[in-house]
């Protein structure tokens, strides 16, 4: 379970999350919705210890992300990441991206990593591709070879950064719909996005940000149905 | 009005010198760039990331060997420590004044290409559970070595080149030998010409290679 307790965040005067409670259970999806500068990433980047945090504590099954004496690099192992700008090595080959964390962060052999690598780039539908760089890969390849990247760290939890934003309109589907996948196979995801019919369909829950915010927080039922926040209303109506 | 008769044969029957002399700048040129490889690296990832003397040290560094005739580090490193005691033979004399010449162009190079690298491979890197060592070494570290690659081999040629300086400080590289015959015998232009299609053969060898290195490491 990730825990969150009165999550502060800032960079220098700016106040970028002003005390945020949230728990995730394991199995829950959660779509994290809200306009761009409510803290939505940051957030992620918090839950990971990409960004240090001012006050409050963020808990990974009961381990303390930001403490002293925590082993980042093996807690990280448990928070697999997709970012916006998918971020593929460019150096490396499809397989080589995938294997490679596998190889020098867990020290699993080279054929064994290898065999991983290959194993999740068939689930993403990659398996056509295990010898092609990334710059011969669309867009939405090279998402879905980061998504494959993260899978193959076994992640017990996913955390998506706008993965879908940077695409062009006709790559979305084929992310959102390994994003689908993971949901149906039981994964643990936050889901910061922009896709509401994403957020609708396939998460248990969904948060609504606004200015560093967490204002609502529900089904999503309750909040594309009967938002109780004014502000929740005024964004879902813009968007839609 | 043009009475210089041509005469080959002296410096013919010098060419296996001449060519010995070849490989020893060869050889001095290659271990000043891997050390200049090696330690402009370091004075780079200095001027990136650290502060305080050490990135004094580094951009002191930089500054002179970039700012000051090449010419003159040699000197310093010849004439400069033998003030103080410190004698140097010949042939350190040219290693450690092109390595610090080269360290600090290369250096340069490398501060270019590690900014050329996006930050958010990092994060990338360490989403993935990576040290900041391995990020570097296994994804930004690769990917800046391609993007000075062309640098680098220019700056081999350069150094190859520059080390011609070493015949001002009494080292019998290609230069210093090819001086030292010349004056013997007099036939300076035939010397000198020679000694200048050896130079032009070193440096296409080294671009041919690079190039053909270049095709095989970056497939990408």
């Amino acid at each position: 379970m990730i825990s969150i307790r009165d999550l502060h965040k800032y960079f220098g005067a700016l106040h970028v999350l002003k005390g945020i409670d949230l728990d995730v259970q394991k199995g829950e999806v959660l779509s994290v919705i809200g306009a761009s500068g409510s803290g939505k990433s940051t957030l992620l980047y918090c839950i990971n210890g990409l960004e240090a945090i001012q006050d409050g504590t963020v808990t990974v099954d009961g381990t303390d992300v930001h403490a002293k004496g925590t082993d980042i690099n093996t807690l990280r192992q448990k928070l697999g990441m997709v970012f916006q700008q998918w971020n593929s090595f460019p150096h490396l080959t499809a397989l080589e991206n995938v294997a490679l964390a596998p190889r020098i962060v867990k020290g699993k052999p080279k054929a064994e990593a290898r065999d991983i690598a290959a194993k999740q780039l068939q689930h993403v539908g990659l398996g056509e591709k295990l010898d092609v760089y990334p710059s011969a890969l669309s867009g939405g390849q090279q998402q879905r070879l980061a998504i494959a990247r993260a899978l193959a760290m076994e992640p017990e939890y996913m955390l998506f950064d706008e993965a879908t934003s940077a695409l062009d309109p006709e790559l979305v589907g084929e992310v959102l719909d390994t994003m689908r996948l993971l949901a149906d196979e039981g994964m643990t995801m936050i889901c910061v996005t922009h896709e509401m019919g994403f957020a609708r369909d396939v998460s248990d829950r969904v948060a609504f940000f606004h200015q560093g915010v967490m204002e609502e927080i529900g089904p999503p039922a309750q909040i594309f149905g009967d938002a109780r926040s004014e502000h929740t209303r005024k964004f879902l109506a813009n968007v839609r | 009005m043009f009475d210089y008769n041509f005469h080959w044969r002296p410096v013919m029957k010098s060419l296996p010198d001449l060519l010995e002399a070849a490989a020893l700048t060869l050889q001095v040129a290659v271990l000043a760039m891997v050390l200049g490889i090696v330690i402009g690296l370091c004075l780079a990832l200095a001027r990136l990331h650290l502060r305080g003397p050490v990135y004094w040290f580094a951009t002191v560094w930089v500054e002179l060997a970039r700012n000051t005739p090449a010419l003159f580090q040699l000197f310093f490193f010849g004439f400069g420590l033998g003030a103080f005691g410190l004698h140097l033979s010949p042939y350190l004399i040219v290693l450690a004044g092109l390595t610090f010449n080269c360290a600090g162009y290369l250096a340069e190079n490398f501060r270019g290409g590690f900014k050329a690298v996006p930050e958010t491979q990092i994060r990338a890197s360490r989403s993935l559970g990576m040290t900041p060592w391995q990020a570097y070494s296994r994804v930004v570290i690769p990917q800046v070595f391609r993007i000075v690659y062309h640098p680098i081999t220019n700056q081999m040629v350069w150094a190859v080149l520059m080390s011609s300086l070493g015949m001002l400080v009494g080292f019998r590289e290609l230069s210093g030998e090819t001086q030292f015959f010349a004056s013997r015998s007099f036939r300076i232009f035939e010397y000198f010409a020679v000694t200048a299609v050896i130079y032009y053969a070193i440096v296409k060898v080294i671009l041919l290679s690079s190039r053909l290195m270049a095709a095989r490491l970056f497939r990408y």
